[in-house]
């Protein structure tokens, strides 16, 4: 009994003490904090991603408040978010347009006809810097997951030797596409639905050695829609700045020969959306 | 003779090939049917091309122009026709742009340069004005353009001009065989290059497991300013600042250039180019080239013409004895991995190597068990492994720290790391990211 | 002059396809020693110590060995199948094997089975595995074993059965084997005989002068020290004729041992001359000024583990630092902290502790020996 209590008094003690101290502590040395940037900060995600280019959510929150950088530049926060910010600072809420990364490359191990073996360092920038990387294409995707390691969302998964971006996931913070060596990754309006997956300048015929699904420039897409394909030497792109985005029915109306042109939601499934390649390949 | 020098670190290769070509005098190639120039072969920029499909050019005359002072001059290694600029695969990995010469088989063409048996009464700028007018470039290493070297900045005071003979790389014997036949041309090469920088101790460093070569430049420097410093055979003796260590003592400050410890370091294959430039009036169109490895048939020297596929090469040698695992320009430890056999030889590929499966270096994910070889070896005194485990975990703050920035790049490391891991390519990869972030 | 290509070239030559090229980074070539070398070479290393034992405390020092090893296979075996790694590709290092010996060599002789067996499962598991593996634990997984069996089961681990050649005839025999051991052993009867260490004759006389403080007790705990320490019982212990855990006894063992590893550039020798250096220079200047605290240098360097810790346990590769005098001060470390446990501590021995808080200060001792870098000195300095 007189060990409970004795413990007891002790640990009573010292605990009042330490309180005492820290209440001491908390009042001297108080730094003034802007009552404004707890509040942005409070109204941010709180992800930390960087994908506005600072440091974190409180460095964030600081640079609104200071004027710096309107509260659309946070990639995370939704556009309710944003204009709760804006209300709480009396500012106006301009919408940013929201983004989101697409990895221009269809080429996992079953499309990519030339492959060389690479033994070293599985990151994409070392990869690159030996003899080009072991993909027979020099543009498409190199598939070793730097991206994915430096994505803070963990919307970036290696299948196959290919980066796939989980759409629900991706915030369009633009860490991937800073990071990735071919510049294959790509940030584009977030309700874009369907890309072209190529990324490669090089001549039809080349791509077609190289690749099955690369876009050979046949033009088929632009025919079909000027105004929302642009083709630029044999590759042809969706114009993202186009009035209205082409969507997931127009793959089925435009037939793209090679299947470079996928809706996003196919790209997770490029090895097997033509049956035809898997018979090839046996 | 003296005594022999070194460097502190670095380790002798366990199998080092040279004698599979070291015995090998240099042959010369026949012609064949199509040369491919990289214009973006020289350290610094590309040179501009002067000619355009379908002309006719004759032998030694200049198709590519040096852009501004650090780039290098390109001649036509044969007569014949420009077929084009083409990208071909390039030595250092990705493709590069190239001069496509269909050979003519005729072989014409004059020394475009006057021959001056006089050198000694020519002044400085007029030698160097030759050597770079003939595009003489490092033929060692970076393929640095050599009047760039040979510019000593003001203010800097130089006192020795060191000759590279040390060829400390494996299965290189491409300079062994150019110092043991051809000494004179290095001698001579070296003064030249001594009375441009004004200095008179001329020093030609070659390590000791070249005896026939050291005799060969001793006999040859009798009677001149330059001397012949015998080396250890360790490995990176022939990295610059290591060299300039072992031959004066000092040390190159971290991130100086040689001409900080007074010196300027050139190559014995450049040396011999500038012999030919002065005295024979011809710019740098060929090199001497080993082509060897385990999977060549006859392994060899041949002088090859700049801008010869590989592929050409390996038949000179007899072709293959069995599916290469590897080939490599350069030496296997700092030499470049290639994906094609389409890629043409440049001013700087010192050899052709064809490594079996076997016989090239596996790396591996083994963990590293900090054993402190990579510690023991390293010619710049840095901590391989440490720096590997901060890059790993992408502390790349940490590697700039470690000095990363001061690797060589040498593999010394990699090379004796019982784990295999890849060290060096973590190094590269981490000094890509620190310089983007600069 | 020049003939064509095609003159010279024979129809049936080889060209190679470029079918099998690898990319890689240089360097494209590397020399044969390999992790498993390392770990063979260990092994080999070990073995003189091993035999040693064998031959010195019997059957059952190989019966412990055996057992010992194999826990540790096992242990390792089933780490790798419950964390679903490769099981043949952490077998295949022998890094397992390598714990398991020095661990067993750390056991006395006569310890129950059931105590190797916990012991690997510590230094496997608790010393290695739940840092990531080989390569990434901090602590040495043997002394981690060694000490969590020390502190967890010590009477277990400190029952010492007498050597060959340890008899009635040994010399101070009554002193080691204590009034009721004696009369067995002078009767011939060596069976279930323990006896007690020189380390911890050492300590039990230290306790005595604890007890009071007087000159009275200081002069008689120096006696006893002298007990321990005659000529001719150093002659023993340099033998390996004593008491103790099954490798640490053999002294000419070990030093084979050390030979073996320095051949084979297996240790910085800094590690293993700072160490038993340091302990030896520790306890020397403490007995010359206070002979009555502790027995000489040479006795404190011939018992106990000081020796089996400097030369294989401290020069642990992973455990131990890089650079040359990163290596100075971990020795150095290790012998004071060893030296400091013996003469003042509540344990008989100190090697095992010593290790452990020095293998925690090794990334400190990394960060602090780092070697300046090629060229960072004063430029210009000119070579005598």
């Amino acid at each position: 009994m007189e060990m409970i209590t004795g413990a007891l008094l002790l640990m009573g003690i010292t605990g009042t003490l330490l309180g005492v101290i820290i209440a001491l502590f908390a009042r001297f040395f108080k730094t003034d904090s802007d009552a404004r940037v707890e509040l942005v900060q409070e109204l941010l995600p709180g992800a930390n991603c960087g994908g506005c280019g600072k440091a974190g959510c409180a460095d964030f929150a600081k640079s609104v408040v200071a004027g710096e950088n309107p509260p659309s530049r946070c990639p995370v926060s939704s556009q309710e978010q944003i204009n709760a910010i804006a209300l709480a600072l009396g500012i106006s809420a301009d919408s940013g347009v929201r983004k989101r990364a697409v990895v221009r490359c269809g080429g996992d191990m079953l499309q990519t006809k030339e492959r060389l073996n690479y033994n070293g360092v599985c990151d994409c920038n070392a990869a690159a810097m030996v003899a080009g990387g072991p993909k027979g294409c020099r543009y498409g995707c190199l598939g070793m997951g730097s991206c994915a390691n430096v994505c803070p969302f963990g919307a970036i998964e290696i299948v196959n030797n290919l980066a796939l971006v989980h759409r629900e996931l991706c915030v369009g913070c633009g860490k991937c596409a800073e990071v990735c060596p071919r510049s294959v990754i790509a940030l584009v309006p977030a309700d874009a639905e369907i890309h072209v997956y190529c990324n490669s300048p090089e001549k039809g015929a080349e791509k077609r050695k190289q690749c099955k699904v690369g876009c050979i420039g046949c033009r088929k897409c632009a025919k079909y829609s000027p105004e929302q394909f642009v083709i630029s030497g044999t590759l042809a792109s969706v114009n993202y700045e186009a009035a209205s985005l082409p969507g997931e029915e127009d793959v089925e109306k435009i037939q793209c020969p090679t299947g470079a042109l996928l809706s996003a939601r196919e790209h997770h499934y490029i090895e097997t959306h033509d049956p035809n390649w898997k018979k090839e390949e046996k | 003779m003296s005594k022999i020098r070194s460097f502190k670190g670095g380790m002798h290769p366990e199998y080092d090939g040279k004698e599979l070509t070291a015995g090998c005098s240099v042959v010369d190639a026949p012609l064949f049917e199509k040369y491919y120039v990289i214009l973006a072969e020289n350290a610094g920029r590309p040179p501009k091309p002067c000619v355009a499909k379908g002309d006719k050019v004759c032998k030694y005359q200049q198709i590519a122009e040096a852009d501004g002072f650090v780039s290098a001059h390109l001649h036509a290694p044969v007569s014949g026709t420009v077929e084009g600029i083409v990208e071909v695969p390039g030595p250092m990995g990705g493709n590069v742009q190239a001069v496509v010469i269909a050979s003519d088989g005729e072989e014409r063409g004059e020394p475009p340069f006057e021959c001056w048996e006089n050198w000694q009464e020519k002044s400085g700028g007029e030698l160097m004005t030759r050597i770079r007018e003939a595009g003489i470039v490092g033929m060692g290493g970076a393929a640095f353009p050599s009047h760039v070297k040979l510019s000593v900045p003001p203010g800097k005071k130089v006192d020795t001009l060191i000759i590279n003979g040390a060829e400390c790389e494996p299965y290189l014997t491409a300079d062994h065989r150019l110092m043991a036949e051809l000494p004179r041309k290095i001698v001579i090469g070296a003064a030249i290059m001594g009375k441009i920088i004004n200095v008179s101790n001329i020093v030609i460093g070659v390590e000791e497991n070249k005896p026939d070569a050291i005799a060969a430049l001793e006999a040859a420097c009798a009677g001149t300013s330059v001397r012949v410093q015998v080396l250890a055979a360790r490995y990176p003796q022939g990295a610059e600042k290591q060299l300039i260590y072992a031959v004066t003592g000092r040390s190159v400050p971290s991130g100086g250039l040689p001409f900080d410890a007074g010196c300027v370091v050139q190559n014995t294959g450049s040396a011999a180019a500038v012999y030919d430039a002065v005295l024979l009036g011809i710019p740098l169109i060929e090199r001497v080239v080993t082509v060897s490895g385990e999977a060549v048939k006859r392994p060899g020297n041949f002088r090859l013409r700049i801008g010869t596929p590989v592929i050409e090469a390996v038949k000179l040698a007899g072709g293959i004895t069995e599916e290469p695992g590897k080939l490599i320009l350069g030496g296997p430890m700092m030499g470049f991995a290639q994906r094609s056999f389409d890629v043409p030889i440049a001013k700087n590929t010192s050899g052709v190597l064809l490594l079996p499966p076997g016989r090239a270096l596996n790396f591996s994910s083994a963990p590293c068990i900090r054993c402190g070889r990579c510690v023991e070896v390293c010619p710049m005194k840095l901590t391989p492994c440490l720096l590997c485990a901060a890059i790993e975990g992408g502390r790349f703050d940490l590697a700039l720290k470690g000095h990363v920035m001061d690797c060589l790049e040498c593999g010394a490391c990699a090379y004796v790391c019982p784990s295999r891991r890849p060290l060096v390519q973590q190094f590269r990869r981490a000094k890509s990211e620190l310089r983007k972030k600069k | 002059m020049l003939e064509k290509m095609s003159d010279t070239i024979p129809e049936e030559m080889k060209l190679p396809t470029g079918s099998k090229l690898v990319l890689s980074s240089s360097p494209h070539v590397s020399a044969s020693e390999t992790l498993r070398k390392i770990m063979v070479k260990v092994i080999a290393a070990l073995l003189p110590v091993a035999a040693a034992g064998v031959w010195l405390f019997g059957f059952r020092a190989l019966l412990v060995i055996a057992v010992t090893v194999l826990s540790c296979v096992g242990a390792e075996a089933l780490w790798c199948k419950l964390a679903k790694k490769s099981v043949s590709g952490a077998l295949g290092d022998f890094s397992a094997v390598v714990t398991g010996v020095i661990l067993a060599l750390n056991l006395p002789a006569t310890v129950p089975f059931y105590v190797p067996v916990i012991g690997a499962f510590l230094a496997i598991w608790l010393g290695k595995q739940v840092f990531g593996g080989l390569g990434s634990n901090p602590f040495n997984p043997a002394v981690v074993a060694r000490v969590g069996l020390l502190i967890a089961l010590p009477a277990a681990m400190t029952i010492w059965s007498p050597p060959r050649g340890m008899d009635k005839n040994y010399p101070q025999a009554e002193v080691f084997f204590g009034a009721s051991m004696m009369e067995k052993v002078k009767a011939g009867d060596l069976d279930g005989v323990t006896c007690a260490t020189p380390l911890g004759l050492m300590t039990d006389t230290r306790k005595i002068v604890h007890t009071g403080d007087s000159k009275e007790l200081e002069a008689k705990a120096a006696r006893n020290f002298d007990k321990v320490n005659s000529p001719e019982l150093l002659k023993k212990y340099f033998w390996g004729v004593r008491p103790g855990c099954i490798g640490e006894t053999c002294v000419p063992a070990l030093l084979l041992g050390l030979a073996v590893l320095l051949f084979f550039r297996l240790v910085n020798w800094r590690v293993p001359l700072c160490f038993a250096g340091s302990t030896f220079l520790f306890a020397g200047v403490i007995h010359f000024f206070f002979p009555g605290v502790t027995p000489p240098a040479l006795f404190h360097l011939l018992t106990g583990g000081l020796l089996i810790g400097a030369i294989f346990m401290a020069t642990d590769m992973v455990t131990s630092p890089v650079t040359n005098w990163g290596c100075v001060l971990f020795g150095t470390g290790c012998g004071i902290i060893t030296a400091v446990i013996r003469i003042w501590g509540n344990y008989p021995e100190g090697v095992s502790f010593a290790i452990l808080l020095m293998n925690a200060l090794v990334p400190f001792i990394d960060r602090l020996c780092t070697r300046s870098v090629f060229g960072s000195r004063a430029q210009g300095e000119e070579k005598k």
